[in-house]
């Protein structure tokens, strides 16, 4: 087939006599002209006779209409209105290119106005994506025919099922093998025309393989079936849901360490200015959106001028957003709190304030609306570990949460400036006299809490609103979890923030979001009255003063 | 009390335009109309309203440049009520009271336009609100330019039903208008016979961000073999999150389509539209609208704005009606008068942006297309349905038992926002 333009060649000087040539004079492909018959009645069609054309495509079973079919999904089918023919076409500046639809040739160029979509909507793209199915089983590419299998498995369409045999008898690679097998079991476990004994064979097959997938094609087994039938259906459907609850629980542990570690990234800088200094910091969740703001401003810079760089935005962001905040950080201690040392009460109202400013200043620079922040091509999508579906941000959020929980940890233990902190801490008087500078620890530890915050703004930006108020949201929980788990230790924000996501996550399918979070507030307060210092409480001198 | 009040204002409209009390404001008033707007510039709102302050000022921009109305310039009277819903009520109080506007045109959520209803009753001002809400409610000085229930989200249900939906998620914010809304669909879907088991509601609080266990379950909820939709009353920015999450778990409008009632082109602005490509919205207007109107109304737009990336979306399109169906009135009543207002709009036509003409109803909401839209990968909606005529705003939705036998007319005789057709009493249920 690839031989009739090759053959038309000498003709085609005049693009638009290509398409007729094809159908004229290269006779031999009839099934083409056909093909081509069938699309040209695309032109101005209303949803119904979309999806009759894709079904006649399917029937006629020509392989080579499979990259028209997608281009007709992601809505680059056109019709030229002068003549009703139908094309593939690309936005070119202000006009369209039109391409031909089974060769792929450049055929004309028309205005904006002189060619109008062939629309789609849901039900086409289901028909799409069923005869794309069916024309792509012998595909070279096993990502493809997987694909196919998968789309006839979630399908279930009976009249698939002799060229899936087809192509099953054909299949060498194992992994398609028992995809075409699975699919095959689908259709006649739901199929009326199958007999009873294929059928129970075929929901046996399924109660075996297991997940929801499978149980949403055992419950489409109608009730009328024979007896035999439904109850194989019923004990198949009995086993998958057995396993369903195993893996349900385990998704709803790792849905709430995923989301404890929201809550660690959001309340670990936290952790160090009030937990450690004492600071009750209301500007904390501004930070944090300074440092979502700078991930945003680092991507714009990207795509205007080194779109290559995308995908290493974040790890660009990730410092900037560090020095963003920590510097607005000692400012904010310098110019504000270090007045008010030991007056917690004017210390609350006045970072109140900043917080406040800093809003509205975010607010006049950036605008009110919400700024996209994009999520690098290793951050989308999921992947399926057995039953759960775990998304590569809420993973790659969890990590980067305890690397920064580890590296605090190692900068508080190991290095100078983390010794002279909790001496500061411990006693600001003796450490003054061993001749720490108490003022310069201060801004440098208010400082770290703050940068922290601002990676915890690379972190959000991923998966929450960039907008001016991004860090209301997480303010109440943030000292939610450093007060459960004990101001003043890191390790107790770990705890708190983990124990407070999966306690969180477990009420959640019962109890509803609303009331799950009130459920785990009031937890918190009848704890702190039971344990006032929260889960790791410092002892001491310290906490006498 | 009230009544006097009224009669007293309605003397001294009559009397002469504007010129109402102390010398203070008699030179300005009778210099320039003015027109408050009443939308949040900061807060969590702000990132809806702000866009609607501007389209206010672009239509009164416009409206000056035509010669203004009855011979004045009109002027613009802005405040921020900051997000704030008791702020709505004192702000409103201060347009009314002491900046002496003739007619306000705000409010976005239904708390703050249930906070402001006294102020506007007890001073007898006109309110213009441009929001899709949840009903059940017709009061003498609002008109109600977004969609009743009936305006969006029934027809909205039909076409999914047509589309073979037989499992629905209603999921929403948990607030009052989600709550009606729900209450109504949930109560219309049950009468066409769909089972209980067969419905899930589910409600999250503003600005949830965790929709992991919430995508989850809507995903288990889908696999019992038949097609499944999610009606999503979700409100706000937390409409980003929950389609991201939606995206990454691979939730695709072929298998689960969602439809929204309060995602529009500016909520989408914020996200990657990609992998939401067939997902749905229910709208009275849509940005991608093909009318010469939409298109000069676009045009003007990102002149006024100096920025041709911004987006139009439904509420701005009904204040542009609620706009003009005010300066019909006003000039077919000769005054801005409040009382020769309210009698005189009712049935005042406005040219929508959809191709049609819009008209006011004695219920004071206004009759509207209704528009189906599927999210396409450019952030903006491809119309894939629309009601064959325009679909006349019901106060009183019909499929909640307490509310059916209401009716809503401000015209004489009847001048009555819930007037009951069994008891024959204007008064409501009771």
């Amino acid at each position: 087939m690839a031989l009739a333009p090759l053959a038309c060649l000498p003709f085609a000087r005049l693009a638009r006599l290509a398409s007729l040539c094809i159908a004229l004079l290269c006779a031999a492909t009839s099934a083409q002209a056909e093909t081509r018959d069938i699309i040209a009645r695309l032109a101005n069609a209303k949803f119904p006779v979309v999806k009759q054309v894709i079904e006649d495509l399917a029937a006629a079973g020509d392989p080579t209409v499979a990259p028209f079919l997608r281009k007709l999904r992601a809505g680059k089918v056109y019709w030229r209105k002068s003549d009703r023919a139908v094309f593939i076409a690309e936005r070119e500046k202000r006009d369209y290119a039109l391409f031909d639809p089974i060769t792929g040739a450049k055929v004309d160029q028309v205005g904006r106005r002189a060619a109008k979509k062939v629309r789609v909507n849901n039900a086409i793209r289901s028909a799409i994506d069923a005869a794309l199915a069916g024309l792509t089983l012998s595909s070279p590419k096993v990502e493809t025919r997987l694909a196919a299998a998968k789309q006839l498995f979630a399908d279930r369409d009976a009249s698939a099922l002799p060229a899936l045999t087809a192509a099953l008898a054909r299949e060498k690679d194992p992994t398609v093998k028992t995809a075409f097998e699975d699919a095959r079991a689908a259709i006649l476990a739901t199929s009326t025309a199958a007999t009873p004994s294929e059928r129970v064979k075929a929901i046996a097959r399924l109660g075996e393989r297991g997940g929801s997938d499978s149980l949403n094609a055992l419950s489409a087994v109608d009730a009328k079936a024979p007896a035999d039938v439904l109850a194989a259906k019923e004990s198949a459907i009995a086993e998958i849901k057995r396993s369903l609850a195993v893996w349900g629980a385990a998704e709803n542990i790792w849905q709430g360490v995923s989301l404890g570690s929201v809550l660690l990234l959001a309340a670990i800088g936290l952790a160090i200015t009030f937990g450690v200094m004492g600071v009750i910091n209301m500007a904390h969740g501004e930070l944090v959106m300074l440092g979502a703001y700078t991930t945003f401003a680092v991507q714009e810079v990207i795509r205007v001028s080194a779109p290559a760089l995308f995908d290493v935005s974040l790890l660009i962001a990730a410092p900037l957003a560090f020095l963003v905040a920590g510097g607005v950080g000692v400012a904010i201690e310098r110019g504000v709190c270090r007045f008010l040392y030991g007056r917690p009460l004017e210390t609350l109202l006045a970072t109140w304030g900043v917080s406040l400013i800093l809003q509205q200043l975010v607010r006049s620079i950036f605008g009110p609306n919400n700024r996209e922040v994009g999520n690098p091509s290793w951050m989308s999508g999921a992947f399926e570990l057995g039953e759960m579906t775990i998304t590569y941000n809420r993973l790659w959020i969890l990590i980067f949460a305890l690397a920064v929980f580890a590296l605090l940890l190692g900068l508080m233990k190991r290095t100078p400036l983390g010794l002279q902190m909790r001496a500061v801490t411990q006693n600001r008087a003796m450490a003054a006299d061993m001749g720490v500078r108490t003022g310069w620890v201060d801004a440098m530890t208010f400082g770290l809490g703050a940068g922290v915050a601002g990676l915890a703004g690379v972190a959000l930006s991923q998966i929450d609103n960039v907008s001016p108020n991004l860090g209301q949201s997480y303010i109440v929980d943030s000292f939610m979890v450093v007060v459960f788990g004990g101001a003043g230790n890191l390790w107790g924000a770990l705890a708190g923030a983990f124990t407070l996501g999966v306690a969180n996550k477990f009420l959640e399918p019962y109890a509803g979001a609303v009331l799950g979070k009130i459920l785990v507030l009031v937890f918190i307060i009848l704890f702190i009255q039971k344990r006032p210092r929260g889960l790791f409480a410092i002892r001491g001198r310290a906490v006498e003063s | 009390m009230k009544l006097s009040r009224r009669q007293m204002m309605a003397a001294m409209g009559a009397g002469a335009v504007g010129a109402t009390a102390s010398g203070r404001y008699a030179f300005a008033q009778s210099d320039t109309i003015k027109v408050g707007v009443l939308h949040s510039l900061s807060g969590t709102m702000a990132i809806s309203e702000t866009t609607l302050k501007d389209v206010m000022l672009m239509l009164i921009e416009q409206q000056n440049a035509k010669g203004g109305l009855l011979g004045k310039k009109l002027e613009p009277v802005v405040v921020d009520p900051a997000s704030d819903w008791p702020l709505f009520a004192e702000k409103a109080r201060e347009l009314i009271s002491v900046s002496k506007v003739s007619a306000v045109f705000g409010c976005w959520t239904s708390v703050s336009r249930k906070s402001v209803l006294p102020v506007f009753e007890e001073l007898n001002s006109l309110l213009f609100y441009p929001v899709q809400y949840e009903g059940e409610e017709s009061q003498r000085n609002v008109f109600y330019t977004g969609a009743a229930p009936n305006q969006q989200a029934i027809p909205a249900v039909d076409y999914l039903k047509e589309q073979g939906v037989e499992r629905w998620v209603l999921a929403g914010t948990d607030y009052v208008y989600p709550r009606t809304t729900n209450k109504i669909l949930e109560q219309y879907l049950k009468d066409s016979g769909v089972a209980a088991e067969d419905i899930m509601i589910n409600y999250t609080p503003f600005g949830h961000s965790d929709w992991q266990t919430i995508v989850g379950d809507i995903k288990s909820f889908g696999s019992a073999g038949k097609k499944t939709a999610v009606v999503s009353t979700i409100n706000g920015d937390a409409n980003v999150p929950f389609y991201k999450e939606l995206g990454n778990q691979g939730v695709k409008a072929t298998d689960i389509p969602v439809v929204a009632f309060s995602v529009g082109e500016e909520e989408l602005a914020g996200i990657d539209t990609a992998p939401l490509v067939g997902h749905l919205a229910a709208w009275n207007y849509f940005m991608s609208a093909d009318t010469p109107e939409n298109e000069a109304f676009i045009a003007e737009w990102h002149k006024f704005t100096k920025n041709d990336k911004r987006v139009t979306n439904d509420p701005m399109e009904a204040h542009y009606i609620g706009f003009n169906m005010w300066v019909k009135a006003v000039e077919a009543a000769g005054t801005t008068d409040p009382d020769a207002v309210i009698d005189s709009i009712v049935g005042v036509t406005a040219p929508n942006l959809t191709g049609g003409v819009s008209a006011m109803m004695p219920n004071h909401h206004i009759t509207k297309p209704v528009l189906i839209g599927e999210i396409q990968d450019n952030g903006q909606f491809d119309i894939v349905y629309e009601t064959p005529g325009l679909v006349a705003g019901d106060a009183w939705s019909d499929f909640l038992p307490e509310s059916k036998p209401l009716i809503a007319d401000w015209r004489s005789p009847m001048k009555c926002g819930n007037f009951n057709t069994v008891t024959g009493k204007c008064g409501g249920a009771g």
